[in-house]
Order: C-alpha cells, then structure tokens, then sequence
C-alpha cells in the first residue's frame, strides 16, 4: 500500500530503534527517558505494533489523557444516559460510548437495551439525517471529542441551522488537549522528559499549539502520526532533545500537520463554540479546556433544552482510570486490570474505548 | 407462475407444489430427492464414523463477487464436515423465503447450490420451505445440514496439539469478509476483490492421504477469521466455544478469566484480588500457547488496503474457502507441498507453531520483532458475513 507501506517498513525500523538506543546511551543518567504519548490512537499503536518491548530499557512510553471517551466525567455520562430516557428523544452517538460506564454501572447500551433511542452514527451528519427523518422527535447528538472532532460537529450544527432542522441538538462534552497537558505537568505526579504531541488534534491546532511546553516547562514535544515510524521518528527526534538539553516543538508528521493547523476548522469551532471550564473524569474541573455552544446557539444546546439535575458520581470503587488518565500509573498498575476489568466486564471507561490505554494494554501486550 | 414468492407458496397448496416441482426438484434432481417423500432413505453409508453437522445463512447480499448465498450455504456446510476429516454424501437445505422475493433471484440461488453440490460431489437429498410476511425475514435465508462419514483411521480433535506443531493456512486471508463487505450498501469502493468461497474436501483428502497420521486437526477460519480459530485452539475445551453473544465463549478473552464482580458492586479490595493463573490449554498432554509470525500470514494486497480504510483486521475477517491445519513438526513440508500442489492451496503458507509457552495465548511476532497477543475479537467486526 503505497503512503502507509513506507511508514510500516521493519528495516527502516529497525534503524531508527538502533539509533534511539545509541542516543540514549549518551545520557549520563541511567533512569529511562520517560515520554507521554497523549493520544490514545497512539498508546493503541504502540502496543499494536509491539513498540514498547523494542525500546525498552532505554525508553518508557506512559500513557497521557487523549482519550476523549475515557475523559468523559461520569456525571456527564449520567446526563447523556437520563436524556436518551426522555420520552421522544433519539439520542445519537459514536459507538464508543455506549458501553462506557457512568456512575452505578449505568451506560447508553443498558438504557437502550430497556427502551431509550439510542443510536449509532459514523457521522454528526447522521445525526442530523435522523432528525429530518423524525420531525415529531428531537435528536440530541452526544458531542465527544477533541479539537479533531468538533469542527465536523460545528460544521453538522451549523448545517441544521441552515436547512433549519429545529429538532437537532447537540450535548457539547468537546474538550481542547492543551490545557489537559498542562493541568499533569502543573500537577508533578508524574516525571516526563518529553510529550508525543497528538497527531489528529494538531492538525487542526497545528503544531504551534504546543509552543507553551519547550517555552514555559522546559519539555519537549514530538507531534506524531499513528504509523510505526511515525512514532518512531517522533521518540527519535525527543531523545535527541533530551539528550542534548534543547526543548523545542518537533513536527514529525509535517504530511498532516501545519505549524498554523487547519484555520477552516479553527473558524468553525469558533464561530459556534466558546471556551470554558470542563470536568474531565481523573482531573476534575479544568479552566479553558472546554467548548460549550455559543449564545447565538442557545436554542440547538441539549443542557438548556432539556434541564436534568446531575449529582457528581463517585467513580467506581477500585478503578484507577484517573490514574492512568493523567499517567500516574500504566494500566497494568491498577489493582482491578485483567483480575476483574476485562473488555467483556469493563469497570472503567479506559478498558472500553477503542483509545483506552487500558483496552490497548489488555490486547495487545504479552 | 408467479414472478415473486406470495405467502401461498409456502401454504402446501398448488403453489408449494408447483415451486418444489418447478424450482427444487429441477435442479437439485437425484434419486434419492426425486421420491419427494417424507424422508430421504440413502441406504448404507460406506464404513467409517458418522459426521453431522448444520449451519444456517443469512449473508447479505445474497449475490456478492465471487458467490452467492446458495454457492455459501453448500460450502460452508461441506467444509464442516470436511474439517472432521470427514467425506461429505448428502445434504438437506431448508428454505426460509421472504413474501415479495423475486422468483428469479430464487431460481439463481438454487441452481448455484445445485451447481456447487455438483462440483462438490454431494446429493441434496431433503428440503423444506417456508414463507414469511413481507418485513420478516431479509428476501432468503437458507439451512443446509450435512451428512459424511470419517474413514477409519481418520481423527483429528484439537486435544492432539502438542508443543511444536506447525500450523499451516491454503492461502490468503480476510477475501470473503471483505468482497462481501465492499459489496455493501454506502461502500462505495472499487475493487476485483473475490469471495474465497469453495468447498476444501477434496484439498483435505489430499492431504490427509499424504501425510496419514499426522495432521492433528483443522478448522475453517470463517466468522471472526484466522485469529479466532487460533485462540478457540488455546483456550480450554471445557468452554463451549460459541458460548457469548459474539462467538466468544462468555468472560475469555485473550485466554484470561475476568472475575465479574458480585452484586453489582466491585469491593474496595479488588486490589488486592489474587491473581489469575492462566487458563489450562486445549490438550490432552497439558498447556499450549500459539505463536504466528505476522509476515508469514498470506493477505492480498486489496484485503491489506480495504482494510486499512474501514479500521478492519484481516487476520479476524470471514473466509469461506480457508483452513488452518496444525500437522506435526516433522510432516509440515510434505502438508505444505501437498496444498501447494492442489488449485485450492497453491498460496499455502506456513504460519506458526504450537509451543509450551505463554499457554492460553495467541502471540504474534510483529514485522519489527516484536511480540504482541492476538487477542479474541470482543465484538461484532462484520455483522451477516455468512
């Protein structure tokens, strides 16, 4: 396969593990170059691939927050599960997040499974299908994701207005990756030496995004596609900087990524969404991280249409998905992994979602 | 005649009649069906143990490149017998028809059946056909069950892996998952990709007459693919191995038992929860793993990038025509040149072997070197493949 095949090639590979241990050795400490991979897609990949086993001992890879199922708050979920129970609501969403568990092991699947609409999309346009098919129903788009996916459901939203679709709503739980990042580095839980910058989410940030990490905490980042020489190159070019002492933002995946990002998408989420404070399940409430619908959208925001009290939810006794989210621990680390938290019998959200690190831990890693 | 199936057809009136007569009997004519009686009586089976087995089809589309339901609900059974070491004789086919089909799409579909049968060397000696109201059923569903017989010497179960078996596959993988998948409604994609689907007896008793003794068992990788078989092969045979609602028998995956909690609540001292020793694996001698070299596994170049686009995995897509075959260590080159030898394996490969350790566990060795578990599927990859 012509594009992908280059970035799969084991030779090529090979080379590049060599050089990273090579650089590696030339650090005068002997503790492991500890890297945060923030994007889920990539902790998937990295287990998928095999890539942890290859650059051990000199590297450790840890898992960061760039799951946007996994970050979902539990009360959140509650929300999301108490209006698919409305009477005359289709509740739509991506897939992931019906089986992921809100608080007292409630999920979208068991609400369907005892009557609510709830349905599946690939897209928020969908969505948006749906809600013309249904006019005596109202359809309320469960809005999961990072800076990757909002635009696309800015975009959906902003469709509906023109096509003037009055029963589509949207329930924003986006959140921005930056602040996220910041919140584990001001935090101290964890000791980094440089961060694989998400590949997705850059390319409509762009990489420039992640300028505050060299500029303000010293750190480097690696911006990264999802093939395994991506991730290598990216690992490369950080030891390399760590090694030396020189932080600075690296693009390693210059054929997605621009340093300015996508300015449509960047309108788009501006022109519909504002930044605010979000709960993120692990960190609890974060200034700035997260997009609520403008004023001017009032009308097409499920919260204001359809008012439900939510307690905050305790998360479930043993889990460490917090932990692992703000990569305290890796997921073989947590008491519940493997023993009782399976993909079959998932406690928390990490061992559901296809971006989990916990799911990808389970898979793939021997 | 009418030109769509009417609820009449399936009344045991003139219609019933005229449709037995007209569409089934015609094509599917042999002596033993032609009495149309109530039984089919084929007389003495020639020595050996009796296989049964039945698999009932639902593919949708009905006509995909490369096949057809019909083409499908002869192979898949044939096969079944086939990975028993069994020779397969007669099959029944019963008929679940939806109000409104076409009378043409019928007649294709049975006259591909009796066209495969032929080919395959199997009489379909017993039928049976019933209609459903408009809405209640997908246009045709078929049941085919299967009748051979395993010549004496013959045995194959997954209880005989050992340590050190070499397992083999006749060809490329995920070439039925993905016709059928790209065939589909909103799938917009170019492709000369073809269903694998064929009937394997003939390749099998080939094989089995070369090197007799030594094959230990075989399974045909259909729903949830190469990976699946392998890791049902791992896991412990006390467990049904369609025991959960996906094919995967309930609380195994990756060859680890999760412990579901109790009551609905998991204690605050699931930490300290004793570990999990891994399951016993599938053999009478003791514990296996698997290990599978992920260069080694044959996928066409079309499957490798159809799935790349849909987020799919070759290694758990359907196949209708592929077996994996585990033959001890000392007899893998004269099985592998035997396939090779045959139209139906001529891209045999060897893939694998059996060995002692990581038991209860596929392991793939990644291009990189690298391993990683190739891990039993937790959900539905392609819903209504077969």
């Amino acid at each position: 396969m012509k594009y992908i095949d280059e970035f799969r090639d084991p030779a090529l590979a090979r080379k590049v593990i060599a050089r990273i241990h090579a650089t590696a050795e030339r650090r005068a400490t002997v503790r492991p170059i500890r890297l945060m991979e923030f994007c889920g897609g990539h902790t998937h990949a990295i287990s998928r691939f095999g890539l942890r086993e290859l650059l051990a001992p000199a590297v450790e890879l840890r898992s960061g927050p760039g799951c946007p199922v996994c970050v979902t708050a539990a009360a959140d979920l509650d929300r999301a599960i108490a209006l698919a129970d409305v009477s005359g609501v289709i509740l739509a969403t991506f897939g992931d997040m019906v089986r992921v568990p809100g608080s007292r092991h409630q999920t979208l699947q068991a609400a369907a499974a005892r009557g609510a609409d709830v349905r599946i999309v690939y897209s928020p346009l969908d969505a948006l299908d749906i809600a013309r098919q249904h006019p005596q129903q109202e359809v309320v788009f469960l809005g999961v994701g990072f800076e990757t996916t909002a635009p696309g459901i800015a975009a959906a939203l902003l469709q509906a207005e023109a096509d003037d679709v009055p029963n589509f709503s949207l329930l924003s739980l986006h959140k921005l990756t930056p602040p996220a990042m910041r919140a584990i580095l001001d935090a101290g839980e964890v000791a980094l030496d440089g961060i694989i910058g998400p590949g997705h989410v850059s390319a409509v940030t762009g990489s420039e995004a992640w300028e505050f990490l060299p500029h303000e905490y010293a750190m480097p980042c690696a911006v990264s596609g999802f093939e395994p020489l991506d991730i290598l190159s990216a690992i490369d070019a950080l030891v390399q900087a760590v090694v030396a002492g020189e932080p600075a933002v690296i693009n390693t995946y210059a054929r997605g990524v621009r340093p300015e990002g996508n300015p449509v998408a960047q309108q788009l989420l501006a022109q519909v969404f504002a930044v605010g404070p979000a709960d993120w399940r692990g960190f609890g409430a974060i200034p700035d991280s997260g997009l609520a619908l403008r004023e001017t959208f009032v009308h097409r925001d499920a919260v204001l249409r359809f008012p439900i009290d939510v307690t905050p939810a305790p998360e479930p006794p043993g889990c460490r998905c917090g932990d692992v989210l703000r990569g305290v621990i890796a997921p073989p680390e947590c008491g519940l992994f493997r023993r009782v938290c399976s993909p079959r019998n998932p406690i928390g959200p990490c061992m559901v979602s296809a971006e989990g690190a916990c799911a990808a831990y389970f898979q793939y890693e021997v | 005649m009418q030109d769509q199936i009417l609820l009449a057809h399936g009344s045991g009136g003139v219609l019933s009649h005229e449709l037995v007569r007209d569409v089934f009997a015609r094509h599917f004519s042999n002596p033993f069906l032609d009495d149309l009686g109530d039984a089919a009586l084929v007389g003495e089976l020639p020595p050996g143990r009796l296989a049964l087995t039945t698999d009932s089809y639902v593919v949708q589309p009905l006509f995909f490149p490369g096949g057809d339901i019909g083409k499908l609900a002869v192979c898949g059974t044939v096969n079944d017998l086939a990975m028993a070491g069994a020779r397969p004789l007669y099959l029944t086919a019963g008929f679940i028809l939806e109000e409104g089909l076409p009378l043409e799409t019928l007649e294709h579909v049975v006259a591909s059946m009796a066209e495969t049968a032929r080919e395959a060397g199997v009489l379909i000696v017993a039928g049976d056909t019933k209609v459903v109201e408009h809405g209640a059923a997908d246009g045709l569903f078929i049941n085919t069950a299967g009748v051979g017989v395993v010549p004496p010497g013959v045995d194959l179960s997954p209880a005989y892996l050992r340590s050190g078996d070499a397992l083999l596959i006749n060809g490329p993988v995920g070439d039925h998952g993905l016709a059928v998948m790209l065939q589909r409604e909103g799938l917009a994609f170019q492709s000369t990709l073809q269903s694998d689907v064929a009937p394997l007896h003939g390749l099998i008793a080939a094989l089995l007459d070369a090197v007799p003794g030594q094959v230990r068992c075989m399974r045909d990788a259909t729903r949830g693919g190469l990976a699946t078989v392998l890791n049902e092969w791992v896991l412990p045979p006390s467990i049904p191995p369609e025991g959960g609602e996906d094919g995967v028998p309930e609380g195994y995956v990756a060859g680890y038992t999760p412990i579901p909690p109790k009551g609905g609540e998991v204690s605050p001292g699931g930490q300290k929860a004793p570990p999990i020793s891994p399951p016993l694996g599938g053999t009478k001698g003791g514990k296996i793993g698997i290990q599978i070299a992920e260069t080694a596994i044959p996928v066409r170049e079309a499957v490798r990038a159809a799935c790349e686009f849909l987020g799919l995995d070759p290694l758990y897509a359907a196949n209708e025509g592929k077996v994996v075959i585990a033959v001890a260590a000392e007899a893998a080159e004269a099985a592998l040149s035997t396939l090779r030898a045959h139209p139906l394996g001529r891209e045999a490969a060897l893939i694998g072997r059996v060995t002692a350790e990581h038991t209860g566990r596929v392991v793939l060795r990644t291009p990189y070197g690298a391993r990683r578990i190739l891990p039993m599927l937790t959900g539905a990859q392609l819903p209504r493949i077969c």
